[in-house]
């Protein structure tokens, strides 16, 4: 059970849910609405007040990293600290069979990151997120750059993985098709405000 | 030989041509800096000949108040110009207090290292002493914070996303700042290594030169720079971690953050 309860930052007004474990919650809203602020105040990477739990667990009786392990956030733009992709990953030939699930080059390891494609460090950001096994995801547009086919692959492994890990998927969209298809319960944020809508 | 060529106005005078011969090929290729080069020479004069006077007064009294007031000042005007050399600085007290701390701490240390089982004057804060070596060790002190904090601040604001990235994968603070702290340390260390590399080949240093020309034998100024060389080195390498890592503490707060929103200016 992953609870939020009047969390709160600048640019973001109060907001409370809870989801189960294994469930997916899809967040739309136009741009600069204040999904993206809501997420980072989630995963506590900005200045934020408020009480968010994971299986009982207050946030704030953990260390930021030993929670950040438990709820980790994947921007839409994510990050690189090292040249190669393999350097990203704690067992990159462990991961052989996502890379391919994910239509990727599994002979990529050792390829430079500068080198790839914006849909590519995408993937691949999804699979450093994953191989980390968090108990929940919180994904800021994660197949924005992708085409359909990467896109349906990106898709049926979260959901295979949401099932089978039962981990929860906090999702920001701004296709309503993928919301749909991804997901039963839906929160929409307007101007800093989030109201749970009926799907 | 012993002793030295004393210098009188005169032939201050006829050197300070030169610096006239700049502002005229200024005005001549239209650069546009002879103002600026009269304004910096006649500030280095002035400031040159009061401080001539002060440290004849203080060599005078041999005051561990007056000494240490000084040695103070010098510290205060190299904190301001620690920050004046950053792109970004830290907001509030800590823009300041920082680079000012760190090398006051530093620079102090290594400064009273050396007088008390190197140099050894009596009392050992006699200024003829104390002040120039707090000099030279605060001048590059002063450059390897300055440099370290420049390097850390523009590489943690230009490799923000890679940093989150990291934090928000679990990692913490320290571990996820560490390529920038090691890149801003290597910034700042690099001019005194690279200066201990060259000197006596490429180049000779100042203090050296300037006891060669005051009659000092040169085997005894040589080890007069060996020393301090060395002390340089040993400040410059304390002030910048404790600057670097400060810093990187300061950019974070309890929960592993990174806070940007500590720096000030640019962007």
């Amino acid at each position: 059970m992953f609870e939020v309860e009047d969390l709160t930052r600048s640019g973001l007004e109060p907001v409370s849910f809870s989801m189960a474990a294994g469930e997916c919650l899809a967040v739309l809203g136009v741009s600069g609405s204040g999904k993206t602020l809501m997420l980072r105040a989630i995963a506590d990477l900005d200045p934020n007040e408020g009480e968010v739990r994971l299986n009982g667990i207050s946030r704030s009786s953990v260390s930021g990293p030993s929670w950040r392990r438990r709820v980790a956030y994947l921007a839409a733009e994510p990050g690189w600290w090292a040249d190669s992709v393999a350097a990203h990953f704690d067992d990159w030939p462990a991961m052989a069979a996502a890379v391919r699930r994910l239509l990727l080059p599994e002979d990529m390891g050792e390829a430079p990151v500068s080198r790839l494609s914006t849909g590519e460090r995408q993937r691949l950001a999804l699979l450093r997120a994953l191989e980390r096994k968090p108990s929940v995801l919180l994904l800021d547009e994660p197949t924005a750059q992708l085409d359909a086919a990467s896109r349906d692959a990106v898709e049926a492994m979260l959901a295979e993985w949401c099932r089978d890990q039962r981990a929860a998927l906090v999702w920001v969209s701004h296709d309503p098709a993928q919301i749909l298809r991804v997901a039963r319960r839906r929160l929409v944020v307007e101007a800093g405000r989030v109201r749970e809508d009926a799907a | 030989m012993n002793g030295y060529i004393a210098l009188d106005y005169g032939d201050l005078a006829v050197a300070s041509l030169l610096v006239l011969a700049n502002a005229a090929l200024s005005l001549r290729l239209d650069l546009g800096l002879e103002r600026r080069i009269m304004i910096a020479a006649a500030r280095m004069v002035v400031q040159l000949s009061l401080v001539g006077l002060v440290l004849k007064v203080l060599f005078a009294a041999v005051s561990p108040l007056w000494t240490g007031l000084a040695a103070l000042a010098m510290v205060a005007f190299a904190g301001q110009e620690i920050m004046a050399r950053q792109d970004r600085r830290f907001a509030g007290w800590w823009g300041y207090g920082l680079g000012t701390g760190c090398m006051l701490a530093a620079a102090g240390l290594v400064t009273v290292f050396g007088l008390t089982t190197q140099l050894r004057p009596d009392p050992w804060y006699h200024p003829q002493y104390a002040i120039p070596l707090l000099g030279m060790v605060l001048g590059n002190t002063m450059t390897g914070i300055s440099l370290g904090l420049h390097t850390l601040t523009g590489a943690v604001v230009e490799g923000r996303s890679a940093i989150e990235a990291r934090l928000a994968l679990g990692e913490t603070m320290g571990a996820a700042t560490l390529p920038v702290v090691r890149k801003a340390l290597r910034a700042a260390v690099m001019p005194i290594v690279n200066a201990m590399g060259t000197t006596g080949l490429v180049s000779l240093p100042g203090m050296m030169t300037g006891q060669i020309l005051g009659g000092v034998d040169p085997t005894q100024a040589v080890r007069y720079q060996i020393l301090i060389m060395f002390l340089i080195s040993g400040g410059t390498a304390a002030g910048a971690v404790a600057a670097v890592l400060g810093g990187v503490r300061r950019l974070s707060d309890s929960r592993d953050r990174l806070r940007l929103d500590r720096l000030v200016g640019k962007d």
